[in-house]
């Protein structure tokens, strides 16, 4: 057992250092679900994937530098130490890309994964319908078959699509056949946001910003080169991007820390004596967080895989977030209020217990799939 | 970078497990309640030949949460904290022919199980001194003799902070061990136990809550492992925070869904829910031990 870096891997380490000490912006950027926030990313993922740190574990055809997953966790650890931008690409090189290397055919990742690393092609999630969140099998947009053309026709809406307000592309599952019940009968399809018949609107987060964004589609037309998967296999596709949402790749062993350590120099300069037990909780939660991370990643690189273990995670670090942000704006009095980075912090938070599966089937799951109690009776 | 136990250190694991599971260890924890302390003694003669008393060293520290983590599934009594972990450290030698114990007030005001020690000491002042054990009294845990000690004569000792850190740490792998004990017996009665025409166990209200058992044991145990690794005072202190309060979430919980038969001092489960509810003010209590990082993180 042991937590000390290889030679080589100090060395990577030192270099991302180096780089993002010089490089990332001085001032956190201005929203990236604003147009100007939007384009300031944009131009950051271009500066990142220049020096070839956008996608550091991909191949070095699609802009990697094929990192080791060790490699890849001291990037992201280095990343959030460095305070530089959140990634406007997220949804793309953690969620989708996984999938189109696990699924898609070699066509497909020589015309996705570039711009999908370089951040000129950002893609949108669109998995939730009104009617279909938490019981997302039950979800009702339609693919019928078009042979003529080759390909299928969609209809239907989905909805809290992040990032579809100024996204190109997106990805999400459709009713392929009509007489399949739930999770038999889906497919998984790729699409332009600007397609012909698809309409994006966009919705005002709790923040006032248009994080995400109901999308239409009315008889759009995708051909059979985008369907990522086999026909009717979507279900099992799309269940590969779910545990990297809720595990790890959006979170790296460092981000808690970075934000723990504020909060410790913030209780410094604003001691109150009935928070201390709080900052202790967030600071030791986090270096449990870090911890749990590396030990996922020991187990991920001796070849076992992540399992249902990324819902305790989502929960943990979900429950984390929020309480650290409470603490700091506890800490800040009355100006809690006031707009800050704490402030942006704490409300992004509150979306964590809900996003990628809300808590509720997080704990349905650590239940029922690692505890091994009875199945729930559903309807 | 390998956060995770080598492949010996699971086999000692294994090891453990095996020995302990085959040992009626509720029976032996009675009847060290009730006075009975050979099938204990016996016990303490086949771990230490398993090499739990060999383990109080910088190199080992690993090693010994994984022991101790063992003693606590199984709730094997006696003063294996003090006895294995600290005063070999303390003392800079090996004492793995005898049971020791101290007291170390205020975080641990009485000497436990001193009527089985050959040697007692005190700590005071930051020094050890020889221990005069005084009266008994009664812990919440039956199992836990403890002991007033009034101290004699100072006996040098070395890395007397890192040992006593050694016993918090140990004490919070017996807390882990303890709650994961617990979890355990916890999942299998819900799964048996039908009511209403089903298993209580398909309710979301009992999963929910046994889930987030799961969830705060899991973050537990990479605090104490790299608290084992770093020995480092503040890790020390967050392991023994998280430790505590996940064992205790894991007792609330266990007794919570076992309902009335939990309350009993009949059924086994109460061995563990004593337990830790002693251990959980042992060695420092959670409120301590922040307080005690809240210090590390101003300096």
């Amino acid at each position: 057992m042991d937590l000390t870096l290889s030679e080589s891997e100090l060395a990577f380490q030192a270099e991302a250092r180096e780089w993002l000490a010089a490089n990332v912006p001085a001032e956190p950027l201005p929203s990236m679900d604003t147009e100007e926030g939007w384009a300031l990313h944009q131009e950051w993922e271009a500066k990142l994937t220049e020096a070839r740190w956008s996608v550091v574990s991909w191949p070095r055809e699609y802009h990697g530098r094929e990192a080791s997953l060790v490699e890849w966790v001291v990037f992201e650890e280095e990343y959030y130490r460095a305070g530089a931008p959140g990634r406007v690409s997220q949804n793309g090189i953690f969620l989708l890309a996984p999938i189109i290397f696990d699924h898609g055919t070699k066509e497909q990742q020589d015309r996705f994964l570039p711009t999908m690393a370089s951040g000129e092609r950002i893609w949108a999630q669109c998995w939730s319908e009104p009617e279909a969140g938490s019981d997302l099998a039950s979800l009702k947009s339609t693919a019928r078959r078009d042979d003529e053309r080759g390909g299928w026709v969609l209809n239907g809406q989905k909805t809290w699509s992040s990032r579809a307000t100024y996204a190109h592309w997106g990805f999400g599952l459709f009713r392929s056949d009509p007489e399949a019940q739930r999770h038999r009968g889906l497919t998984y399809f790729l699409f332009p946001l600007d397609a012909e018949g698809v309409t994006v609107r966009p919705i005002a987060q709790l923040d006032g910003e248009a994080g995400f964004a109901e999308v239409f589609f009315e008889d759009v037309f995708v051909p059979d080169s985008d369907v990522l998967g086999g026909v009717g296999d979507g279900w099992s596709v799309a269940m590969s991007t779910a545990g990297n949402e809720r595990g790890l790749s959006l979170r790296s062993p460092g981000r808690f820390c970075a934000a723990a350590d504020r909060l410790v120099d913030l209780y410094r300069e604003r001691p109150d004596q009935r928070l201390g037990d709080d900052v202790v909780d967030a600071w030791l939660k986090a270096q449990a967080y870090r911890l749990y991370t590396w030990g996922t990643v020991t187990r991920l690189a001796g070849g076992g895989d992540m399992g249902a273990a990324g819902s305790v995670n989502k929960v943990f670090w979900s429950e984390l977030d929020i309480a650290l942000h409470e603490t700091a704006l506890d800490l800040l009095g009355a100006e809690a209020e006031l707009e800050s980075r704490w402030l942006d912090g704490y409300t992004f938070s509150l979306s964590g217990p809900i996003y990628a599966g809300t808590n509720e089937i997080q704990r349905n799951i650590v239940a029922e799939r690692i505890l091994g109690l009875p199945r729930e009776v559903r309807g | 970078m390998r956060f995770d136990l080598t492949p010996d250190q699971r086999d000692f694991a294994d090891a453990l497990d095996r020995l302990l599971a085959a040992a009626d260890t509720p029976k032996v924890a009675r009847a060290w309640g009730n006075g009975d302390r050979e099938p204990g003694l016996a016990l303490w003669s086949r771990l230490a030949q398993q090499g739990v008393t060999d383990l109080a060293d910088q190199d080992t520290v690993v090693e010994l949460c994984v022991a101790f983590e063992a003693l606590g599934r199984h709730a094997v009594p006696g003063p294996w904290v003090e006895s294995a972990a600290v005063l070999p450290m303390a003392l800079g030698r090996d004492l793995s022919a005898t049971i020791a114990t101290l007291a170390a007030p205020p975080n641990v005001p009485y000497a436990l199980d001193a009527d089985v020690a050959s040697d007692v000491y005190t700590v005071v002042d930051g020094r050890l001194h020889v221990g005069e054990v005084g009266e008994m009294v009664r812990s919440v845990d039956r199992t836990r003799h403890l002991f007033t000690v009034t101290p004699g004569d100072a006996v040098p000792s070395e890395e007397l902070r890192g040992a006593l850190g050694l016993g918090v740490l140990a004490t919070s792998a017996q807390l882990l061990g303890a709650g994961e004990r617990v979890l355990a017996d916890s999942v299998t009665y819900v799964t048996q136990r039908k009511q209403f025409g089903r298993e209580i166990g398909s309710y979301q209200a009992i999963k929910h809550a046994l889930a987030d058992v799961r969830i705060a044991l899991d973050f537990a145990r990479p605090l104490l492992y790299g608290a084992a690794l770093s020995t480092d005072a503040r890790d020390v202190s967050a392991a023994k925070v998280a430790c505590s309060e996940a064992a205790y979430l894991a007792a609330r919980t266990g007794l919570q869904v076992h309902g009335a038969i939990g309350y009993t001092a009949e059924f086994d489960l109460s061995i563990w829910l004593t337990k830790i509810r002693a251990l959980v003010g042992a060695w420092g209590t959670p409120r301590f031990h922040r307080a005690a990082l809240l210090e590390e993180l101003m300096r």
